[in-house]
């Protein structure tokens, strides 16, 4: 029997991932015990469980996320809740997850213990099962840390249709809460960037909220997308792209908190753009609309949702917006990375 | 954040909107401002503004944006110093995008393996140079006398703390030099291609320059120059004040950036720019041509922490992409969609010209913003060419 690990002091070796000895430890000691479940303690190769009937969802993600640690999260959390919100999205009750781990030669054990301890809480939460998973190692300099992909299914309930291609003009736009505190709250402890602030990224898992929305909408609710990179502006220039619609917003209805609009001022960013990732934006018929955002509002991830435009025809597909003032713009897809202005 | 919310109260907005209206309706004919600077062209067109004004208000949009007045041939300098090896070049965000001559950008030379870090301050740049002894890290300095200041601190902090791989390339440019240059342009004075009859003056600059240096050109040119904040209200309040003095036949410098900006403005970072930088004979600048004493260099004194001392640069002659029209533009001559290449193979995911990279150009503006108001264009891909 070997020496058990030592998590507290010691680092990511080659080793781990080399397929022997020491990476079956790194599983049994890190993994198995925080994500323990019934599929992984069978060892196999594969996760082996029973199809239920109707339709099912698969979604995967790859989490590259610095710092790895940010008030409200982590990379492990960020995983488990980014996961599950691209198969919520699709009106599906996730059911299972697989985790990959590229890990970076030097990573301290404690710190992948902290990640896959908070990932395992994630899902205990959301009863959600990691059922299969796979570990890589990479020399020093070839990743940051940690990264981790995640791949998901969900199962469609029976009657449910959630889809951009259901989207018409005129359908209501809602959003779930405020914009912009995950990108605004990682970016506060960047190291080239730090400045203090109480905001705690939103990242949480939507797929309860997404059931109350579907009960409460019925066919009514036509589809619904998370406004993670790229923000609330590239997820629904996506919408009105795929749908063939355009879209238009009322500046003064969409929630962002004070803290995030002094960041952004700050920084020259526009929330618009920010990442979220405890948020969702639904696409829903009028008659139904107050039924769902009442029942959003009921529920705690969505106290804060509000409606905030409606989908129009319009074949040049723009997004746009009535500012605070009373005037037009576009709200347009995001060029590059979000550069902050300079004078 | 309540201060700004201020600024930006659609209520007051609307009252002063209807202010303008009633003042343009006592006037005669229409009113053809300049907004200097990048920042009013980015609040114009980020809160639709135009949208409130009568049709006879035309704005026109100056040179006032310091990424979209560097030419091509500074942009290549700056990439071969990058691409030198042993050399980390540190820049401000926007600059990374800008396309040199053959399409070549700051980020695509990051990618290709250059050292290029995007910094928020200049602090960070001398930072940088002590946390990595062993590399050449220059600061590519650019913008108008807002952030000269900062350059300034950055060198001063440098020589203090003994920093000696730390130097700047420095493209620092000056705001009076350029408004003289617009009004003395043939297109203004003889051409009469662009009308100007009044500036809308900067609101950061003149927090450095003061209000006085504008009283120059209210009285040599007749033009009434209005300063203002960047908030929605007060660039409002500024193109009331304009119509006002053109209704009155005045042509004076009114300052309603007041609780910012005072006639002298602040002397000591006046104080620190002096005593650092000297006057360059000549600079070249996008749009605007060779203009005299435009531009500011290290004085001899810091002759260590220039970059074009220390590592001999010389600007190649180098030529705008053919077809582009950033320089016409720059000069109030040509509205963006002008340009053939405007919203074709010209956006803010491929820019072309400086003008479409940084959010204060006048083309990027109108494309991110605007673009909804333009007629339909007989192609309907352009729309779609927005996507990734």
């Amino acid at each position: 029997m070997h020496r058990m690990l030592d998590v507290r002091a010691g680092r990511v070796e080659l080793a781990h991932g080399a397929g022997g000895s020491a990476m079956a430890q790194l599983i049994a000691q890190v993994f198995h015990t925080a994500l323990d479940n019934e599929w992984l303690r069978r060892g196999n190769d594969q996760a082996a469980f029973d199809v239920e009937s109707g339709r099912m969802v698969m979604t995967t993600d790859g989490y590259v996320v610095s710092p790895l640690f940010f008030p409200g999260g982590d990379i492990g959390s960020l995983a488990v809740h980014g996961t599950i919100n691209d198969i919520a999205m699709g009106g599906a009750v996730p059911r299972y997850l697989s985790a990959s781990f590229i890990l970076e030669e030097g990573f301290p054990l404690a710190d992948l213990e902290r990640v896959v301890q908070s990932m395992a809480a994630a899902a205990r939460q959301a009863g959600v099962a990691v059922v299969t998973g796979d570990t890589k190692v990479v020399e020093r300099g070839k990743a940051d840390g940690v990264f981790i992909c995640t791949t998901g299914i969900g199962v469609v309930p029976r009657g449910t249709d959630v889809s951009v291609e259901r989207v018409r003009s005129g359908d209501h736009i809602l959003l779930s809460g405020s914009l912009g505190d995950h990108g605004i709250a990682v970016m506060s402890c960047r190291h080239d960037l730090r400045f203090e602030t109480a905001l705690q990224s939103d990242s949480a898992a939507l797929h309860t909220l997404v059931a109350a929305m579907v009960a409460a909408g019925g066919a009514g609710l036509h589809a619904m997308r998370d406004p993670t990179r790229g923000g609330l502006a590239a997820t629904l220039n996506e919408i009105a792209q795929q749908a063939g619609v355009g879209v238009r917003l009322r500046e003064q209805a969409i929630p962002i908190k004070p803290a995030v609009a002094a960041a952004c001022e700050l920084l020259g960013l526009d929330p618009l753009y920010v990442a979220n990732e405890g948020k969702l934006v639904a696409f829903v018929a009028p008659e139904s609309a107050g039924a769902v955002l009442a029942a959003m509002r009921a529920h705690p991830l969505g106290h804060d949702a509000a409606l905030i435009g409606e989908t129009v025809p319009d074949d040049q597909r723009f997004v746009q917006m009535t500012t605070g003032l009373g005037g037009g713009r576009v709200v347009d897809w995001l060029a590059g990375e979000q550069l902050p202005r300079i004078c | 954040m309540k201060h700004a919310d201020e600024y930006r109260d659609g209520r007051l907005a609307r009252a002063l909107a209807q202010r303008i209206a009633a003042e343009v309706a006592c006037g005669a004919g229409g009113y053809h401002f300049m907004e200097f600077c990048g920042g009013h062209t980015h609040a114009i067109s980020r809160y639709g503004l135009e949208d409130l004004l009568p049709g006879s208000v035309r704005l026109i949009h100056g040179p006032g944006c310091p990424v979209c007045v560097l030419p091509v041939a500074r942009i290549d300098s700056a990439i071969r110093l990058a691409e030198r090896p042993g050399v980390t070049l540190c820049t401000y965000g926007d600059m990374m995008r800008v396309p040199g001559s053959r399409g070549v950008s700051l980020l695509r030379a990051k990618a290709a393996g250059a050292d290029v870090r995007m910094i928020y301050s200049t602090a960070d740049a001398v930072a940088l140079a002590r946390a990595e002894p062993q590399r050449e890290v220059v600061l590519f300095a650019i913008g108008f006398e807002t952030t000269t200041p900062p350059t300034a601190l950055a060198i001063r902090l440098a020589a203090r703390l003994g920093v000696k791989n730390f130097s700047v390339f420095c493209n620092h440019v000056l705001t009076p030099a350029a408004i003289q240059n617009i009004l003395e342009s043939p297109d203004v004075r003889e051409l009469g291609r662009v009308r100007i009859d009044g500036f809308i003056g900067p609101a950061h600059v003149s927090t450095i320059i003061g209000s006085a240096p504008y009283a120059f050109f209210a009285e040599e040119f007749a033009k009434p120059v209005v300063i203002a904040g960047f908030e929605p209200l007060d660039v409002l309040q500024a193109i009331l004040m304009l119509i006002r003095q053109v209704n009155d036949g005045r042509h004076e410098v009114e300052n309603q950036y007041g609780r910012a900006v005072r006639p002298e403005g602040n002397e000591h970072a006046k104080r620190d720019v002096a005593e650092l930088f000297e006057l360059r004979k000549s600079f070249q600048w996008r749009g605007l041509g060779e203009v005299p004493y435009s531009a500011l260099r290290l004085k001899s004194a810091y002759a260590e922490f220039d970059a074009e001392r220390r590592f001999a640069l010389e600007d190649l002659p180098a030529r705008d992409v053919p077809g582009c029209q950033c320089g016409a533009v720059l000069r109030g001559v040509k509205r963006p969609t002008d340009c053939r290449l405007f919203g074709t193979v010209c956006t803010p995911e491929t820019p072309m010209g400086s003008c479409m990279v940084s959010s204060e150009g006048a083309c990027a503006a109108h494309w991110t913003y605007k673009r909804f108001r333009d007629p339909q264009p007989l192609d309907t891909g352009v729309a779609a060419k927005g996507l990734r």
